[in-house]
């Protein structure tokens, strides 16, 4: 928490205001009470009405001035903490955008969803609290003592027993209290993973006929939680009218000792009442504290969690002064490239060697955890290698700009992941000012004009969250004419023909050939015939090259590779 | 990879809290329920079976009220007894004082009245003698004389006295002069009538004679003459403390009845919930595929989570708290009105003040609130989809461009969304404003009412108490009358589900097969996913014991389907399908599935070891029965190579390993279940070929004298199968085995040479 405040010091000058509005706020609502008892004394005791209607007018205004600090106090503070939830809200975009994927796989995407939004809404609500209540409490305490002070020394005596007395239960209680409710929210976040899992996984569930067993699961779940929110309900339902007895016990000593000092004159009665509504108020801000206690501990976490993000250093950053590659086109060459997963023990990548060069296609065919997607992601610097070079158009990677590097390469992931606006938003995604003519290409080449055309408004159909209402294949093939519509210099494909039939993806390869003649393309797959026919295959095995050369050299040459083709091809195909 | 996994929390739902802050809800829309009356029946009558109970809370609520009510008027009493303590105190005072400076000058002045007398009937007689001593008279005839002339002389100067000084006023002079010193009375009677007494004589005294500073009216007398009968003119401090214990003992009281009554909701709350929530999670176990399908995972978890929670806050906080409002709103009144109905007038002309304006900032908020849920909306649907396609932003450079969306987006939130805050913001000090107002308009008016004695002290310091108390139960009561519209909207989305309709029944006379052997037969099964889509019409199949069935065709083409009938995950609409003669109808549907073993797509695994997670399918699986399926499934090398081996946990969502080995572990998850039939849809297409070749020659032993269905996208792993079944918009288009369909040279021979339309297009 204190580390998200500690840059708002642009909020400086309206925090200053707000203390000071709710200060004067405070002290409006402190001086009532006074008021009120001089016109007991001056009033009352005197049989003076016009004092009593004079005093009555200041009051007014006392009011009046409290709530025109209090209004603008709360326009200032909803300024302060939206305005910081609109701040956090963009550093942590922009930093989570910063990421290379390293640093975005160690949090997954689910969890940042949730930081940038709920998150950050939760420490924005508390920060709320914090400046409607928590401020006003300590000023409130502190004003109110003063006060009371100032109306009678030897009563606030009772002030300085109480208010000890009341923190201590509060932070016996609270220390009790604040791990339940942690045991809670984790107790209910279990419960709602089981949840979950029997959502996700209902067809397994009743295929293993295992619905008894789940049931079971969750009744425990649900009972374990029950169990512990009632002790938590429980122990709260001892602490409120605790504190209010405790608080009662103050107004009664405070009666009854004021009373012993009026009688010895040392007090007045307007005096006592004064006295009596000021411990009242400084209780009351003790109670408003405590609310808080309760509800801090969300927040923090919540903005531990905001922490660990803006805490992470992303790990690839451009050069200072990148180099252009500008006098070549559609090289590619990997020089003794070793690269690890924080965390892994073995290296994905293992002294890999090899180059591509323009017009010629590359296939990369391993088994699976082979380190294929890796090495593909390695060319457009997603992850940072930690050995060797990487050479793309002569120059090293890390020397470039990342957006120049990727503006060279039409990158097709395993997922296609599409997002929400219609199909041209999304084909025009790589490059926006695209003709009409080359959309249409794209699209073609990419066996997706069809399915597109039969779209109730054609390129202009919306794609609902990402293409939801597209089937795998539909979107693998929307996915690749997004990168042809780029017309990059290096075609770089995971494994992007997985969703297609056999008829689909033969024929999108062939119109692909076509279009990509001039350019580099690399190619992930896992059918042998996809690859074949490539100029080069590169196979890899538990992240080291076993083999480069063509289907044929390495039928002859590599054994990994023939025990690949063997478990595909029939023997008249081997042959 | 990520460790720093949070499981996604509902947006803005602390549970069970967060509820009951002064003006928390005012001023934000509220969902409202499609059918307020008959949800709010119904969620009742989950609290049905705790009636007493619920009973017993109100009871103590009422209780604790009475006494939270109570208490003002007691401390009230106390500080009349004080004020009435301190006046007969101040009045004994007062006179004695008095007394002490009017009895020495009214002695002084009776003395020189007596003087005078005396000098004058000296004076009287000296002159009578010497006349009559002139004329020679005898001493007795003098001595008359001077008798008669002193009288004389003493009438002449009462008479000339009486002039300036009455006799009643000489006999007032003389009675105070004797009249005790008050200050040395002891008792409070023989105190009060000599006040009396003292307040009466010194009315008759001359002007002179008077003590400035007493003066009192005959009813203020009589009230302070009953101060002093009653307090014995000190402060009572016996009697302040007895009220003092008193009041103790009511706040006790009250104290322990909302505990009870707290104490006694928290067990009933969470107890209802409990049974909802039960309720609820029977009932999805119960309701058919086709609910699911139609209904996002996400929206049913939203229903059972966050509706539950806002259920549960309600129960637990909401209800309590209306039940003590309204019972402090009509106590308060009530003692406010035995107060002083004028004052309490004052205070409920407030009432609309409040009203008026919850109603002013309500409909200037909730179109900032409405804006500020709906750029939420946005950017979190931004957010989610620059982040779950993180690696195309990178890829195709447009972080400069989603950064620039996400901004603007926030810039609307933002401005939406402070105005909201301080709408709602402003709530507070306004209705503290009309409170005060309030509370200044009592002072003033109070105090009036106080010196012309209509009121005491203590009677207005109460009512301070009454009407600044007041305002809160109201400002709760408004803020509770949302929170209730909004829980009963979300108890209807619970009991949306809870009245959808289940699956049939498994009938009651079920035949359990004891030696499943695997024939199945398609008798014209006629089966729709939706009434106007048809998608099998007649479909006849069967399929012997020991066979292996590969269903191929494109995506869509319903290779899914068949699967689903065969497990009646649904229900066909015509036709029946036969397991070894028994339709799968008569079959309890637990025992039908138990037959089957199946390995899906998805990769289904759940948060626990991956032993756990292989033994699902079979309870009690040993440790080694499970090793050995994993071996058969070559799961065990890499499952050997984690950390924790078999006792690794699985975190989440699973992604500690990866995809093609939690395949590898659904696939041993179903070896070790050991069914009559295997299902294998596109089972290993995320594992290599490699793998996979090894894993089908497990499969070849476990396949043998079993019912296989392999659902895959690689013709090359089907080759071997005794009848391939080519599907194609929901119908069986070809069957027959490789070859047979190969030299049909139709839709299948066209798919298989596809596969390798690469290298012939050479």
């Amino acid at each position: 928490m204190l580390k998200i405040y500690r840059n708002m010091k642009k909020f400086a000058a309206p925090i200053a205001g707000i203390l000071l509005l709710l200060f004067l706020q405070v002290m409006s609502d402190l001086y009532l009470p006074t008021l009120m008892s001089d016109i007991v004394n001056n009033g009352i005791l005197e049989g003076n009405v016009a004092y009593i209607w004079k005093t009555g007018a200041v009051m007014l205004l006392a009011a009046a001035g409290g709530v025109v600090c209090a209004v603008a106090a709360g326009y200032l503070g909803a300024k302060v903490a939206v305005g910081m939830g609109r701040m956090l809200r963009n550093q942590l975009f922009r930093h989570v955008e910063s990421f290379s994927l390293s640093e975005f796989e160690r949090f997954g995407s689910s969890t940042l969803i949730t930081r940038t939004t709920n998150d950050i809404i939760q420490v924005q609500t508390v920060t709320i609290m914090i400046i409607n209540m928590m401020v006003r409490a300590p000023l409130t305490c502190v004003g109110g003592v003063i006060q009371a002070y100032h109306q009678d020394r030897m009563l606030t005596l009772i002030l300085a027993v109480a208010l000890p007395v009341l923190i201590l239960v509060i932070a016996f209680v609270t220390s009790k209290v604040i791990p339940l409710f942690r045991q809670v929210q984790q107790k209910l976040d279990g419960m709602n993973l089981i949840l979950r899992e029997n959502l996700t996984g209902i067809r397994v569930i009743r295929a293993f006929n295992k619905k008894d067993h789940e049931t079971a699961k969750f009744e425990n779940a649900n009972r374990d939680l029950t169990d512990t929110y009632i002790r938590v309900n429980r122990i709260m339902a001892f602490l409120m009218p605790m504190m209010m007895l405790i608080m009662n016990l103050v107004t009664v000593s405070i009666l009854w000792f004021g009373s012993k000092r009026i009688d010895t004159g040392e007090m007045n009665i307007g005096a006592l009442m004064a006295f009596t509504q000021y411990a009242m108020q400084i209780m009351f801000s003790l109670l408003m504290f405590v609310m808080m206690f309760v509800m801090i501990p969300r927040a923090q976490a919540a903005a531990d969690r905001i922490n660990a993000v803006l805490g992470t250093a992303p790990e690839i950053t451009d050069p200072d002064s990148p180099a252009t590659a500008e006098n070549k086109k559609g090289y590619v060459e990997f020089r003794n490239v070793t690269f690890r997963y924080r965390g892994a023990e073995q290296p994905a990548i293992r002294n890999v060697s090899f180059s591509v060069r323009p017009g010629e296609t590359t296939a990369v065919i391993g088994g699976t955890g082979s380190g294929k997607s890796t090495l593909l992601k390695l060319i457009s610097r997603f992850y940072e290698a930690d050995e060797g070079e990487i050479l793309v158009d002569g120059t090293d990677v890390k020397a470039m700009a990342q957006k120049d590097l990727r503006r060279r390469i039409g990158f097709v992931p395993q997922q296609a992941s599409l997002f929400t606006g219609t199909v041209k938003e999304n084909l025009l995604f790589g490059k926006e000012d695209a003709t009409q003519a080359e959309v249409y290409h794209a699209a073609e080449v990419a066996q997706a004009s069809k399915f597109i055309s039969e779209m109730p408004q054609g390129y202009d159909s919306l794609l609902a969250e990402g293409g939801r209402n597209l089937s795998g294949g539909q979107k693998q093939r929307l996915s690749i004419a997004r990168a042809l519509v780029r017309k990059p210099e290096i075609y770089v494909f995971d494994d992007s023909f997985s969703a297609l039939d056999f008829k689909t993806d033969a024929k999108l390869r062939a119109a692909l050939k076509q279009d990509t003649k001039q350019a580099t393309v690399i190619i992930v797959a896992q059918r042998v015939g996809t690859v074949m026919d490539a100029d080069r295959i590169i196979v890899l095995d538990e992240g080291s090259v076993a083999g480069i050369g063509t289907h044929r050299e390495l039928l002859k040459e590599c054994g990994v590779y023939r025990e690949i083709a063997a478990s595909q091809l029939s023997e008249e195909e081997l042959s | 990879m990520s460790n720093h996994k949070q499981p996604t929390r509902p947006a803005g739902g602390p549970g069970g809290m967060g509820h009951g802050g002064p003006g928390g809800a005012i001023g934000r829309p509220v969902q409202k329920a499609k059918n307020f009356k008959g949800t709010l029946k119904r969620l009742s009558g989950y609290l049905k079976p705790h009636t007493f109970q619920l009973a017993m809370v109100f009871f103590f609520a009422l209780l604790s009220t009475a006494f939270t009510v109570l208490a003002p008027r007691i401390s009230g009493d106390s500080i009349n007894q004080l004020t009435d303590g301190l006046i007969a105190k101040h009045i004994v005072s007062e006179v004695t004082k008095a007394q002490d400076s009017m009895v020495p000058a009214l002695t002084g002045r009776l003395n020189q009245i007596e003087t005078g007398r005396e000098q004058a009937q000296e004076q009287a007689k000296a002159a009578v003698r010497a006349e009559l001593e002139e004329k020679g008279a005898a001493q007795d005839q003098i001595e008359a004389a001077e008798q008669q002339a002193a009288s004389a002389a003493g009438k002449a100067f009462d008479k000339q006295l009486s002039q300036t000084v009455l006799p009643e006023q000489q006999s007032a002079m003389r009675e105070l002069v004797q009249l005790t010193r008050i200050g040395d009375l002891t008792g409070a009677e023989e105190k009060a009538e000599a006040v009396e007494r003292f307040a009466s004589l010194t009315k008759l005294l001359p002007q002179s004679g008077r003590d400035q500073s007493f003066q009192i009216s005959d009813g203020d007398l009589q009230k302070y003459l009953g101060d002093i009968r009653e307090t014995n003119g000190a402060i009572p401090f016996r009697a302040i403390g007895k009220t003092l214990l008193l009041l103790l003992l009511i706040y006790l009281f009250s104290a322990l009845f909302t505990f009870l009554m707290r104490y006694i909701m928290a067990g009933v709350s969470q107890i209802t919930v409990y049974g909802l929530r039960k309720e609820l999670n029977g009932k999805l176990s119960r309701l058919p595929l086709q609910y699911y399908d139609s209904h996002p995972s996400g929206d049913i978890l939203s229903r059972m989570t966050n509706d539950i929670d806002t259920i549960s806050g309600t129960l637990q906080q909401s209800l309590t708290q209306l039940a003590l409002s309204v019972c402090q709103i009509l106590g308060y009144i009530i003692m406010m009105l035995l107060y002083s109905p004028v004052l309490t007038l004052i205070v409920l002309c407030t009432l609309p003040l409040y009203i008026g304006v919850t109603m002013l900032i309500a409909s200037h908020s909730q179109k900032y609130y409405k804006a500020q849920q709906k750029y939420l909306g946005k950017l979190s649907g931004h957010t989610e989809e620059m982040f779950t396609g993180h690696i195309i932003v990178k890829a195709f450079g447009r972080e400069k461009e989603s950064v620039e969306t996400f901004e603007q987006v926030n810039d609307d939130l933002y401005e939406a969304g402070w105005k909201a805050q301080f709408m709602s913001g402003v709530m507070y000090p306004l209705m503290n404003f009309v409170s005060n107002l309030g509370y200044v308009m009592i002072s003033v008016i109070g105090g009036i009412f106080v010196t012309k004695s209509v009121l005491n002290i203590g009677d207005i310091t109460a009512f301070i108490q009454y009407s600044r108390s007041f305002s809160m139960p109201i400002i709760q009561t408004a803020n509770i009358a949302n929170i209730i519209q909004s829980t009963v909207a979300c108890a209807e989305r619970v009991f949306e589900i809870l009245d959808e309709e289940e699956e049939i029944p498994d009938a009651e006379d079920t035949v359990n097969l004891i030696d499943p052997k695997g024939n199945i037969r398609f008798d014209h099964v006629k089966f729709r996913y939706q009434e106007s889509a048809p998608l099998m019409e007649d479909m006849n199949l069967d399929f012997r014991q020991g066979e292996t069935v590969a269903i191929v065709g494109p995506t869509g083409a319903g290779k899914t389907t068949l699967v689903n009938l065969l497990m009646r995950f649904y229900e066909i609409n015509a036709g029946a399908i036969t397991f070894d003669g028994v339709d799968i109808r008569r079959m309890a549907r637990g025992n039908l599935r138990k037959l089957f073993g199946m390995v899906l797509q998805e990769t289904w695994l759940f948060h626990g070891t991956i032993e756990e997670n292989i033994a699902y399918g079979k309870e009690q699986a040993t440790h080694e029965q499970v090793v050995a399926a994993a071996k058969a499934a070559h799961a065990d090398h890499f499952i050997r190579s984690l950390p924790d081996g078999y006792q690794t946990v699985l975190n989440e969502e699973a992604s500690n390993i990866s995809q093609g080995q939690k395949q590898l572990l659904t696939i041993a998850r179903a070896i070790l279940a050991d069914p009559a039939v295997l299902i294998l849809d596109e089972a290993t297409s995320s594992v290599d070929t490699r793998t996979e070749v090894l894993i089908q020659k497990a499969m070849g032993a476990l396949m043998r004298d079993r019912t296989n269905f392999v659902i895959a996208h690689r013709l090359s792993t089907i080759r071997d199968a005794h009848l391939i079944l080519v599907m194609d918009h929901g119908t069986i288009v070809e069957t027959g085995n490789h070859r047979e369909l190969m030299e049909k040279n139709g839709f299948y021979a066209n798919l298989y040479n596809s596969q390798f339309a690469g290298a012939n297009l050479e």
